[in-house]
């Protein structure tokens, strides 16, 4: 047994309203490469955010014992000190300044008052040559590839003198030579006596790189499996532990609903990012939903989900879009208006509630009545009353828990959050209703009666589309799957058809073929 | 937390702390005015105080208005009004005095002027994105210069337009003006009307949210409000009758403050300008046009400076370069005090009435002790620091 470099001890965390992380035990091992996966939102980032100190000794419980020492970081300064560094999905680099300027960045060489640029720029030189890099680090960083910025983070995280790296999806935004190069790059690190964690959704890699790999579920470990042997671990073997869970009552029966004629239609929708036109972000899309279907999308973050139904409402996201969208069997030549999508009776009910859903700063009924201001003024004088009453209405028919209307919504707990979100787009009386995430962040609970407001919609003939990344709710309540991937729908099947082992089967293989 | 209710009554208990915090400002603008008016021996309390108080501050009225909608979009601010007022005044005289233009021509003429820049304005900072400190800081520089140039036509470097009845009697003067040793009749009596009028719309709203069974305030409350409301006018409109009747410019500063009280808490298009800087994505996607909503507030300001370019024009009787100095600050220092939020998406008409009064009353109050300028300098600064450090404080604790 080799010596265990670090030791996270039941180790629990809570977010107002949610359990974020649940009595998690975790150990990792000098000189070895340990991998996390899990779905999103399993709680493999907050869990390494504790480890890191971004999540300040006091407010999680647990111990973190590293190098045989009890820890209690306040900050990332604390834990950097001790060798522990994170390396972040998002570049965390500063384009404008030189590559050695952003790997000294906070950790200046030379006085208080005078850095010393000749030790910077020499010691910079050093690391990259160790990350295989040939450039300068005299120059900017943006006029460097994505695939040598990360490497630079990788740079800048040994300059810190790293004895434990950790790298937060290292290759989510590289092609497939660089990853592999980067991969290449941590098993030589390894040969040197780095201890490494990784998190990656993709499991391949995973499979290629890791000594070990703890699965982590729903704020839990779950397992932990050697992969040390002869051969390699079956990525069949990794998804089971990521999605196997009990699946009774989570999800309430639709009872009663009669799928009609098909409501709305794309036919090789096709969108470009916003600020990087050449890139593809939804490619060649064609999908359909019936007037009360539950159709739902899967895929992992990035796959171009929410970007899909934000280009479908009012083209709210994108550029350069080509396609066509019809709606009861007519084409329609929508604008970029998100009010003219709204006319055309479509509402996306985004995933980031806080972000764009909802003006926190306002009450209850004021976000109730946002998109549809319409319906409760005349001459555009807004009616008191009338609006009041609507907020009202909607507090009771969703169950929202709160002493009055006019409460404001940021004072409301997450699930109350997403009742108010729910209840703006009901009002705004839309019959086709993208739901981008619609159980985010909020507790079971509040999840379940989430599930029975999308039922009571899809029996009022409203068509549905819900995005989800967690596997058990969209074969809990779809009626019709479509897994995405890439930008590209990779697969549609029937509720029936679907199991969580297939579709993330599908999702791997598409994966692997591009 | 502000509102705790009982459910089953309907009734808000008033609860003391958030009530005082709520009225904060109103609170320090009355012991200021005690303040002063024991350090002058009762001269702030004269008639003839109120009547300064109103001509002296009219400008703040009028361009607080404008300047809260622009702050309401996300603590936008437009630095140009000052400079628009002196180059708008400058036009304006000439254009009577050297052009011999009419009244009516030269004012429709400004208004014209005014919607341009605006207009311009508004479409360099809603679809160019130019920030806009930057977009009206170029203003600002540019302007006064400006109206300076037209004023050197005069060998004085200014014109006075004090022989333009007409303009003068739109926006300086009093009503059916009494001497000061009697009460005016007409100003009482719309005193009262209007005290009246506030004591009713407040019972009258009671009474439809109670048959509606909405919540409603405890009775104490609305009563109390509705006397102070009727209090606070019957108390200004008396001393305005003793000085000699309605002050011509209070009656454009009510409407302006009326009318704009009314969109902000009434119409569709005032609550877009909350929920734009509330948060603009979630306004975006709820389909309001977050562009429209920044061209207006910016068009809306320029139509403002242009309506307080003609009162100041008319209460210096002259157009010269020193015209409009300061008044963005006076402005956005009205709506600070006032409780406008600095990131925008929360503010009231109604604040910014009290944050302009309260700066007004410092102002008077120093000049009637005659503090030397330099100083009142330095004591309206930390004002506006301890109002701002006061919201921040508040909100902090209300997380």
């Amino acid at each position: 047994m080799a010596k265990v470099l670090l030791e996270m001890r039941n180790i629990t965390k809570t977010f107002p309203g949610v359990k974020a992380l649940d009595n998690v035990n975790f150990q990792v091992e000098e000189g070895e490469i340990h991998a996390l996966v899990g779905e999103n939102g399993a709680g493999k980032s907050t869990l390494m955010n504790v480890l890191s100190g971004i999540y300040p000794h006091g407010t999680y419980e647990g111990d973190i014992i590293y190098d045989g020492e009890v820890c209690q970081f306040h900050n990332i300064k604390d834990s950097e000190k001790l060798g522990i560094v994170i390396i972040h999905q998002e570049l965390a680099l500063v384009p404008e300044m030189t590559i050695g300027e952003n790997m000294y960045l906070g950790n200046e060489r030379g006085h208080k008052f005078a850095i010393d640029w000749n030790t910077t720029y020499a010691e910079a030189d050093k690391y990259l040559k160790m990350v295989g890099l040939s450039e300068s680090s005299k120059v900017q960083v943006k006029t460097i590839g994505t695939g040598k910025q990360q490497l630079v983070e990788i740079a800048k995280a040994l300059a810190k003198q790293a004895r434990l790296l950790i790298l937060d999806e290292p290759t989510s935004s590289l092609n497939e030579e660089d990853s592999r190069a980067l991969l290449d790059l941590m098993l030589e690190f390894k040969k040197q006596g780095m201890t490494m964690i990784i998190i990656s959704h993709k499991l391949n890699e995973v499979a290629y790189v890791a000594d070990k790999i703890t699965v982590v579920r729903d704020g839990a470990t779950i397992e932990t499996i050697d992969n040390r042997g002869t051969e390699a671990v079956s990525e069949e073997r990794i998804i089971k532990g990521m999605v196997g869970r009990e699946m009774t009552n989570r999800f309430p029966k639709r009872e009663g609903v009669t799928i009609g004629d098909i409501q709305m239609e794309i036919d090789h929708w096709t969108v470009h990012h916003p600020l990087y036109p050449e890139r593809k972000v939804v490619d060649d899309v064609s999908m359909y939903v019936r007037k009360g279907e539950v159709v739902g999308i899967y895929g992992l973050m990035g796959a171009g989900r929410t970007e899909l139904a934000m280009s479908i409402f009012g083209q709210s996201y994108g550029t350069n879009f080509s396609g066509e969208l019809k709606i009861d069997g007519k084409q329609i030549h929508m604008k970029k208006s998100e009010s003219d999508a709204i006319r055309h009776k479509i509402a996306y009910v985004t995933e980031d509630r806080k972000g764009n859903g909802l003006v926190l700063s306002q009450s209850i009924k004021v976000n109730t009545s946002l998109a549809h201001l319409d319906a409760i003024s005349k001459h555009t004088v807004i009616d008191g009353d009338k609006e009041y009453a609507v907020a009202e209405e909607y507090r009771d028919k969703l169950r929202i828990k709160t002493p009055s209307v006019e409460q404001l919504v940021g004072n409301l707990s997450g699930g109350n959050q997403q009742k108010v979100l729910l209840a703006k787009w009901m009002f705004a009386e839309p019959d086709i209703m993208l739901l981008d995430e619609p159980t985010r962040g909020i507790d079971v609970g509040a999840k379940y009666e989430i599930y029975c407001i999308i039922n009571d919609l899809a029996a009022a003939g409203k068509s549905v589309v819900m995005i989800s990344s967690e596997l058990p709710e969209v074969l809990g309540m779809s009626d019709r799957i479509y897994i995405m991937n890439e930008g590209k729908m990779v697969g549609e099947m029937k509720a029936e058809d679907a199991t969580q082992e297939n579709i993330m089967a599908l999702i791997l293989q598409s994966g692997r073929g591009a | 937390m502000e509102n705790k209710t009982v459910n089953e009554s309907n009734i808000r208990q008033p609860d003391p702390a958030s009530l005082l915090k709520k009225n904060a400002m109103l609170i320090v603008l009355v012991l200021v005015y005690i303040f002063f008016t024991i350090m002058t021996k009762g001269q702030m309390f004269k008639p003839n105080s109120f009547n300064s108080l109103i001509n002296q501050n009219a400008y703040v009225f009028i361009l607080g208005c404008g300047m809260l909608m622009c702050m309401l979009t996300g603590g936008n601010i437009d630095l140009s009004c000052g400079a628009v007022v002196c180059l708008f005044g400058a036009l304006g005289a000439t254009m009577m005095v050297y052009w011999g233009w009419g009244t009516a021509v030269s004012l429709i003429a400004l208004l014209a002027i005014g919607i341009v820049y605006g207009c311009f304005l508004g479409f360099l900072i809603a679809y160019v994105r130019v920030p806009p400190w930057i977009a009206t800081l170029a203003g600002y520089l540019a302007f006064r210069g400006l109206g300076t140039a037209i004023l050197s036509v005069s060998p004085t470097n200014s014109i006075s337009v004090s022989d333009k009845k007409d303009f003068m009697s739109i926006f300086s003067g009093t009503l059916f003006k009494t001497p000061s040793d009697q009460i005016n009749m007409p100003c009482l009596a719309v005193g009262i009307i209007a005290a009246a009028l506030v004591v009713l719309l407040v019972f009258k709203n009671r009474a439809t949210r109670l048959k509606k069974g909405y919540e409603v305030d405890h009775i104490y409350m609305d009563v109390a409000k509705s006397v102070l409301g009727a209090a606070v006018i019957l108390l200004v409109m008396y001393k305005l009758a003793m000085a000699g009747g309605i002050p011509t410019i209070l009656i454009w500063v009510a409407a302006i403050v009326l009318f704009y009280s009314f969109i902000t808490s009434k119409t569709t298009i005032g609550r877009h300008f909350y929920v734009v800087g509330g948060n603009i994505e979630a306004a975006r996607l709820s389909g309001v046009n977050t562009r429209r909503i920044m061209f207006i507030a910016y068009l809306n300001m320029a139509v403002l400076t242009s309506i307080a370019a003609m009162t100041t024009l008319a209460r210096y009787t002259t157009a010269n370069a020193d015209a409009g100095k300061n008044f963005e600050m006076d402005a956005i220092s009205a709506c600070v005090v006032g409780g406008v939020s600095a990131s925008g998406g929360a503010g009231s008409v109604l604040g910014m009435v009290i944050g302009a009064t309260l700066i007004g009353v410092i102002n008077l109050g120093m000049n009637q002790i005659t503090l030397d300028a330099n100083f009142q300098r330095v004591v309206k600064g930390f004002v506006l620091l301890a109002a701002v450090v006061f919201d921040i404080l508040s909100k902090k604790k209300q997380k």
